[in-house]
């Protein structure tokens, strides 16, 4: 059975497609500055985003965006300042952000549905003009890459260097921050705030096991996410089960197999390196 | 100033609390001028270093790079600088080329597409560092020389006016300083670019400097190397009178000299 046939399956494809490229470029960047969980903290930020946006009743996009690009600048500038470690600056994000959404939402008189429903993806119940507004914030995310993508990659290679050099690292360091938070607003339909950072972290971390350049790398890694996700969408289909965890569980199997088809030729020293992520 | 003039120290100290690191250094580096700054550990080589990148402020004293303060210098890029050792993460999956075009970045505009120029000299770069056959392989799978020699590659790809080297050849065997000469003279005698290379000893280049510049504290030797051989120090490969030389030189107070 074709699983795209209907309508509604059509438009989850779209947008899922959409996510599942440019997700995993902007993860690119974040997993080589060991900053893999920086799109877990900024979902969570996004999601005191959606409850301030039901509560205040403006569209939850525009106040998640909002929300997550504060969040995103905070932390950036709490890990870059050296005010609190990356991981305790992250720790006040995430466990505020979530708190504030749940109880936003709860205030806001939405059911535990609309809530789950921010915090998981509804893919399947998203209508074109939603499927539009992801596509366009993808394509936003994926012309930013294409232009500052050289310049990112080098401050990821030595932040010092590229400060002598003259890249205006700072700046670099926020455009990160920003794309950051307008992959986890786009992402919010697809596979919900707790989720997207997996969209960015697993392919990519599939993509590096095999590839052989920085950016095939990137394409890797785009790669890796649209075949999660129209993977994922045909087995959640087939068995009926939750679209947005199923593109996850998905993703998590290609690092599986990444890592056992790897692991078998890999040399002693790179396979030692593997171990220890 | 003179306008061949690249680099002027003008009588900088520093010290870190009440610990005088650097006192009443001055000297000068020349456009296509290839000097050596060495001195041993804890003559103040590397705060001498971070005070010309302009990541410390003098508290005596002046330095002018390039006609302006080093903090002040706006296209950055007119330095080429190469840290002691490769900031390379063993993972990062990252060819030998794309390390290099970094380097091009800063001159271009970060936001703009590499042109025929710009691939023109990575070329180069990668063709000066004997490094042109390795382009398409990993970073992180070559050897700790041949990393170096990326890392020099990707300041040459800038076509700076002056490369400033911090310890290029400590720890890097004979074959690898042999190219890492190679290069830099290149570099000099192709580019008209001045070379700064610090170093506690001075390998390979030896018989190619224009300069010696000895740090203690304060400069207690400015001239050719063959001055310094005169003395009875010998320069090169495995010869250890030049460290030996060094340890036994007494700290200079600004006073003796």
């Amino acid at each position: 059975m074709w699983p795209f046939e209907l309508e509604f399956m059509q438009r989850a494809l779209v947008a899922g497609l959409a996510i599942g490229i440019a997700a995993p470029l902007v993860g690119t960047f974040l997993v080589q500055r060991n900053m893999a969980l920086f799109g877990d903290g900024i979902g969570h930020a996004a999601f005191a985003g959606v409850g301030a946006g039901l509560l205040l009743d403006v569209w939850p996009v525009w106040s998640a965006l909002v929300v997550a690009a504060c969040g995103a600048v905070v932390v950036e500038w709490l890990r870059s300042h050296g005010r609190a470690t990356s991981d305790l600056a992250l720790a006040l994000v995430f466990y505020s952000g979530l708190a504030a959404g749940s109880v936003m939402i709860g205030k806001s008189g939405s059911s535990q549905i609309g809530g789950d429903r921010y915090l998981f993806g509804s893919i399947l119940t998203a209508s074109w003009s939603d499927v539009r507004t992801v596509v366009a914030l993808a394509a936003a995310i994926i012309v930013t890459v294409a232009i500052a993508g050289r310049a990112l990659f080098a401050v990821v290679l030595d932040e010092e260097s590229a400060r002598v050099n003259g890249l205006p690292v700072d700046r670099l360091n926020l455009v990160l921050a920003a794309l950051t938070a307008v992959t986890v607003v786009a992402a919010i339909d697809v596979v919900g705030t707790l989720l997207i950072a997996a969209l960015m972290v697993l392919p990519v971390a599939s993509s590096r096991l095999i590839a052989r350049s920085f950016r095939a790398t990137l394409v890797g890694a785009a790669l890796v996410g649209a075949l999660s996700v129209t993977s994922g969408l045909t087995v959640a289909r087939r068995f009926d089960l939750a679209p947005g965890g199923t593109i996850v569980l998905c993703a998590s199997a290609v690092f599986l197999v990444a890592i056992a088809t790897r692991g078998v030729r890999l040399p002693p020293a790179a396979a030692e390196h593997t171990h220890e992520h | 100033m003179n306008d061949n003039v690249v680099l002027d120290v003008n009588r900088v100290g520093f010290s870190y609390g009440h610990h005088r690191v650097l006192h009443d250094v001055s000297f000068s580096l020349r456009a296509g001028e290839f000097g050596a700054l060495v001195g041993p550990n804890g003559s103040g080589k590397s705060t001498l270093l971070r005070l010309l990148m302009g990541l410390l402020r003098p508290q005596a004293g002046s330095i002018t790079i390039l006609g302006t303060e080093p903090r002040a210098l706006r296209d950055r890029w007119r330095i080429g600088y190469v840290p002691q050792r490769p900031a390379l993460t063993g993972d990062l999956p990252a060819t030998v080329e794309e390390v290099v075009r970094v380097g091009r970045l800063a001159r271009r505009g970060w936001w703009r597409f590499a042109n025929a120029s710009d691939r023109d000299a990575v070329d180069h770069a990668l063709e000066a560092v004997r490094l042109a056959d390795l382009r398409h392989r990993l970073v992180a799978e070559l050897s700790g020389g041949q990393q170096q020699r990326v890392m020099i590659a990707k300041a040459l790809a800038g076509e700076p006016e002056l490369l400033v080297l911090d310890e290029p050849i400590a720890g890097v065997d004979r074959e690898a300083q042999q190219q890492f000469r190679d290069s830099v003279v290149h570099l000099v005698a192709h580019h008209g670019a001045s070379v700064l290379l610090v170093s506690h000893e001075l390998g390979a280049v030896a018989d190619d400097l224009d300069r010696v510049i000895v740090l203690r504290g304060g400069v207690v030797f400015d001239g050719a190397p063959d001055d310094l051989t005169a003395q009875g120090v010998h320069l090169g490969i495995h010869q250890d009178d030049l460290p030996r030389w060094l340890e036994d030189l007494e700290p200079s107070n600004g006073d003796d000299h």
